[in-house]
């Protein structure tokens, strides 16, 4: 086995694979060893793919041998969140409801990998259908943070940035409803990138709250996000809700300098909650992004304050709708018996299919869309969401991109947070941006005391994800944090 | 003594549009008779992570019967989801449209081209939507002790288009659905067929005093399987609604079932109704906006003629009742065949040509249970037919023979009557034997003519026909009948 094949970035392995330096199957079983030695601690992932991902990277390395393009992602192992499709293999969500659900189709996402050359390594672990900020509402097992066990990795995507933190895969992707990938790349000092509303087909991603779901890459540089963008955006005529653009060279767009960039600091961001590590750290990220040529310019958002509320009212809305489907009448958990009334049945298999937050949320939107109070919920939710959106329209005629940080803590302790509304507030940096259908980016910016990551994101218009990228390649460059630190875990 | 009463009707029609794929996926959406389950994929059976796509001809379908009715189309329409739990329906929900439909108020004329003032029924809304599955309790004659879900119709696209209350009879209201099929399948938009649950219908119904501008409670009446149930239900409902006013009794606001059998209404049962549907735009699809050439291809596509100018143009190009007009413009395609049998043997033998659409061709249509698009005998064979009775080449009485070969066949009456021997001799040789022959073998009959009975004539003319086995012509016949006797 070659030693520190972990090490390599995803763009190295591919530039390597497809030169036939290095075989994709080599790649793949350090990957799968690594995964076999760490992961029993760690828990990142549900379903590691062993045989498939092994019979896909054989195929990468024939069509190298064969002078076939291998693509862009050739013999990359690449580690799905649970509630990306994938035909053939157990799709659950992290929820009973769906333990043992083969998936009938594959995710488009899954589609451009596989044509790209990408290996399926696994599954990783969530929380439960999405809904969460700790990976601890998964119905099966907690994840663990790589920088210390004895904290989440965030979430929902926790295992995906859990995996990508430990070089358990160098490559992952996530899906993004209110920060579900730039917070737990925030807790695990990882890069994770949401991309701008409708750039990335959601077309095989299980749905929580479908008119804020996004699919984005975790990785550990900038330049994989970009390239692992690279494949999966574009428009599919699967997804009504796809932007009707092609996708870019978002390596290619990363580069390039940054001077003359106007970046906002919303100030709003920057209130109570906000540990003075992180502020701390915030200062240092301007220092960084000035060196590269960058100015400030202080904006405002004045209904931010509004968005947790407004998110927790739309996206549950949307949930409720969402998860009806899983009634136990065509696959996943059915139960109730012979007997029962139809009634009892849903009752019974829904009762025993869902965890208690997937429940409360289920409740919420409900609620917010009864008769008698659609009004004062759902609609007035949604003013408030247009309210979001126009703030930021004007946020970015005075600026390009905007500098926030990600969460106002850093990783916190399994079972810490008990009271779900304590929960939600870790979200409250990350849910503005799906609100407003923006792209947004987490990236590794220093350590905290403890030695746990701190999370710097930077948010850009739809559409933008170039220049968002090139901001984002210029700070790793000129401060680069994969050098300087490592997780505990992954020195194994 | 109060004040007589009258009946507020408003309609709810849905109707299949005539798409070949479903509205969200590219599953067909005419699998009627197909093995259960066997036009379904992820999108149509709700699987984890499937998304609707919008079928483009179901948009120009569903515009196009916006505009044969008259209505106005939004600028932008909003798909919405409505909630509820049923295994028919596989993503809990379904598609639909609540605040901001495709079209609203259009309307449609009853009685146009009879005596009185025609009466224009408002049309509300227009609205698209998604069919559900099918619910299967029996497997042949066995009845099931489970229930079985068919997910072929869930997803076909379907039109919802709700009328103003402005229907005031049973009479109007079998009336307006008539002439909104017509509409609906001239103009291309929807088979209709009843049959194949292509057109459903639900009434909302109330009782008032005559000329007050309140409305009644309103009922809902639902399991109307053709338009004849709607009227005989809407009858009942008059008749039970102001029977419980008259006994100073209030109406009940409630969906109530037709029971066709019994020719009654009932409760349905309240478990099975006052549902909240939650209804919300749907995310996962895009407004559908109305845009100028979209709404050009539709209106590109509306007929030159709908029914009632049609209807008109039989009474007057064609000389047709106003009986047969209505009867041959009811269908489109009743009527393209009408038009295509008269291009064919022209327009002198319209009414030739109707009668025998009306006659033979009907009854053979509905003894076999078939469409008009069906007939195996084509509108310019049936027009050859006609020819040649006009000719006097085939006899009136033969040519129903002739007929049923062709409907066995699908031969050309041309070939069939030759070959059956069934053409008609207008040869006068040969008739003229057959007279000599008749004469001689009846001397009594020859007698009685020439003592002035011109009815033994007739008597000449049978024995003529049996000699030739029907195939002389009888006019021939009876002309050298009476110069050999005279």
């Amino acid at each position: 086995m070659t030693p520190g094949l972990d090490r390599l970035t995803a763009a190295d392995i591919a530039r390597r694979v497809s030169r036939g330096e290095l075989r994709a199957e080599e790649v793949v079983q350090a990957f799968l060893l690594r995964i076999s030695r760490l992961d029993s601690k760690l828990r990142a992932f549900l379903r590691p793919l062993d045989d498939e991902a092994l019979e896909q990277a054989r195929e990468v390395d024939r069509a190298v041998a064969s002078g076939r393009r291998p693509g862009r992602l050739a013999g990359v192992p690449v580690a799905l969140k649970d509630n990306i499709c994938v035909r053939g293999v157990e799709t659950t969500c992290a929820s009973k409801m769906l333990r043992g659900h083969r998936a009938a189709f594959d995710a488009t996402v899954v589609e451009r990998l596989r044509s790209e050359g990408a290996v399926l390594i696994g599954k990783t672990n969530m929380d439960e259908f999405a809904m969460g900020s700790s990976t601890e509402n998964s119905a099966f097992f907690a994840t663990r943070n790589p920088w210390d066990m004895s904290r989440v990795p965030g979430g929902s995507s926790g295992g995906s940035a859990a995996a990508v933190a430990a070089r358990l895969s160098p490559l992952a992707l996530g899906s993004d409803t209110g920060g579900s990938i730039r917070q737990p790349a925030a807790f695990c000092g990882v890069v994770g990138l949401k991309p701008g509303y409708g750039t990335v087909s959601r077309y095989g991603l299980i749905a929580y709250a479908s008119s804020l779901d996004q699919i984005g890459p975790l990785a550990r540089t900038v330049e994989d996000a970009a390239v692992a963008l690279s494949v999966i955006a574009g428009h599919d005529p699967k997804d009504s809700t796809s932007a009707m653009t092609a996708s870019k060279d978002y390596a290619a767009e990363s580069c390039g300098d940054i001077r003359g960039l106007r970046v906002g600091v919303p100030r709003e961001y920057f209130s109570e909650g906000l540990s003075a590590e992180i502020l701390q750290a915030m200062q240092s990220a301007k220092a960084v992004l000035r060196e590269a040529g960058a100015s400030f310019v202080d904006v405002s958002l004045p209904h931010t304050r509004y968005a947790l509320s407004a998110y927790y009212i739309l996206a549950p809305s949307e949930a409720s709708a969402n998860l009806a489907r899983f009634d136990g009448m065509r696959y996943g958990l059915s139960a109730g018996g012979a007997l029962a009334s139809l009634s009892e049945r849903y009752e019974a298999s829904r009762g025993l299919g869902f965890g208690a937050e997937v429940k409360r949320r289920i409740m919420l939107g409900t609620y917010s869309l009864s008769s008698g109070y659609y009004d004062a919920y759902y609609r007035k939710a949604q003013k408030v969401r247009t309210l979001i959106r126009r703030d930021f329209e004007e946020a970015f005629s005075k600026a390009d991109l905007l500098l926030t940080p990600t969460t106002p803590t850093t990783s916190f302790r399994l079972g810490e947070k008990s009271d779900p509304l304590q929960m939600y507030l870790s979200d409250v940096y990350t849910i503005p941006c799906n609100m407003a259908g923006l792209a947004g980016i987490s990236l590794p910016c220093a350590l905290s005391a403890q030695g746990l990551p701190i999370g710097a994101q930077i948010l850009a218009a739809p559409g933008d994800e170039g220049r968002l990228l090139r901001a984002a390649a210029r700070f790793e460059e000129l401060r680069p944090f994969a050098p300087w630190s490592e997780p505990q875990e992954a020195r194994a | 003594m109060s004040a007589p009463l009258e009946l507020v009707i408003g309609l709810e029609v849905h109707a299949e549009l005539a798409t070949a794929s479903k509205l969200f996926c590219p599953c067909s959406a005419s699998s009627f008779g197909e093995p259960p389950n066997s036009a379904i994929c992820p999108v149509c059976t709700g699987q984890p992570g499937a998304l609707p796509v919008l079928n483009a001809r179901a948009v120009e379908l569903a515009f196009l019967g916006a505009l044969a009715l008259g209505c106005r189309l939004r600028e932008r329409s909003i798909f919405a989801r409505k909630n509820y739990f049923y295994p028919d329906l596989p993503k809990g929900y379904q598609i639909s449209q609540y605040e901001d439909p495709v079209a609203e108020r259009g309307g449609l004329e009853l009685g146009a081209g009879t005596a009185g003032a025609p009466r224009r029924i408002g049309i509300r809304r227009v609205h698209m939507e998604e069919d559900a599955g099918k619910l299967l309790h029996e497997e042949g004659s066995r009845e099931l002790d489970c229930s079985l879900v068919d997910f072929n119709r869930s997803g076909v696209p379907l039109v919802e288009i709700v009328s103003e209350a402005d229907i005031r009879s049973p009479e109007e209201a079998y009336e307006y659905l008539v002439r909104l099929k017509s509409i609906l399948q001239y103009a291309g938009v929807s088979h209709c067929d009843m049959e194949k649950g292509e057109m459903r219908c639900d009434a909302n119904v109330s009782v008032r005093a005559t000329g007050s501008q309140a409305l009644g409670t309103r009922v809902e009446i639902k399991n109307l399987n053709s338009f004849k149930a709607v009227r005989e239900a809407l009858a009942y409902e008059f008749v039970r609604q102001s029977g419980l006013l008259a006994e100073g009794r209030a109406v009940v606001q409630e969906t109530r079932l037709w029971k066709a059998e019994r020719g009654v209404t009932e409760p349905m049962r309240s478990k099975e109704e006052a549902h909240d549907y939650r209804y919300f735009p749907e995310p996962d699809l895009v407004a559908l906006a109305a845009s100028p050439s979209l709404v050009e291809k539709a209106r590109s596509e509306l007929p030159k003629m709908m029914p009632q100018e049609r209807r008109l143009h039989f009474l007057t190009q064609y000389g047709l009742s106003e009986y047969d007009a209505g009867v041959l413009t009811a269908e489109k395609a009743t009527a393209d065949y009408f038009e295509d049998v008269v291009d064919a043997c022209g327009a002198p033998l319209a009414k030739q040509a109707a009668n025998w659409m009306q006659s033979e061709l009907f009854a053979r249509l509905n003894a076999e249970k078939r469409a008009i698009g069906e007939a195996p005998v084509s509108p310019a064979a049936l027009a050859e037919l006609v020819g040649l009775i006009a000719k006097g080449a085939v006899s009136g009485r033969l040519a129903k023979e002739v007929f049923a070969r062709m409907w066995e066949t699908r031969e050309t009456p041309g070939v069939l009557a030759e070959s059956l021997g069934l053409l008609q001799v207008s040869d006068s040789r040969a008739v003229a034997q057959w007279v000599e022959e008749a004469l001689a073998e009846n001397p009594k009959a020859v007698a009685d003519v020439k003592a002035g009975k011109e009815r033994a004539v007739g008597a000449l003319v049978g024995a003529v026909m049996r000699k030739s086995k029907g195939k002389a012509n009888p006019d021939l016949a009876n002309r050298l009948i009476k110069e050999k006797i005279r």
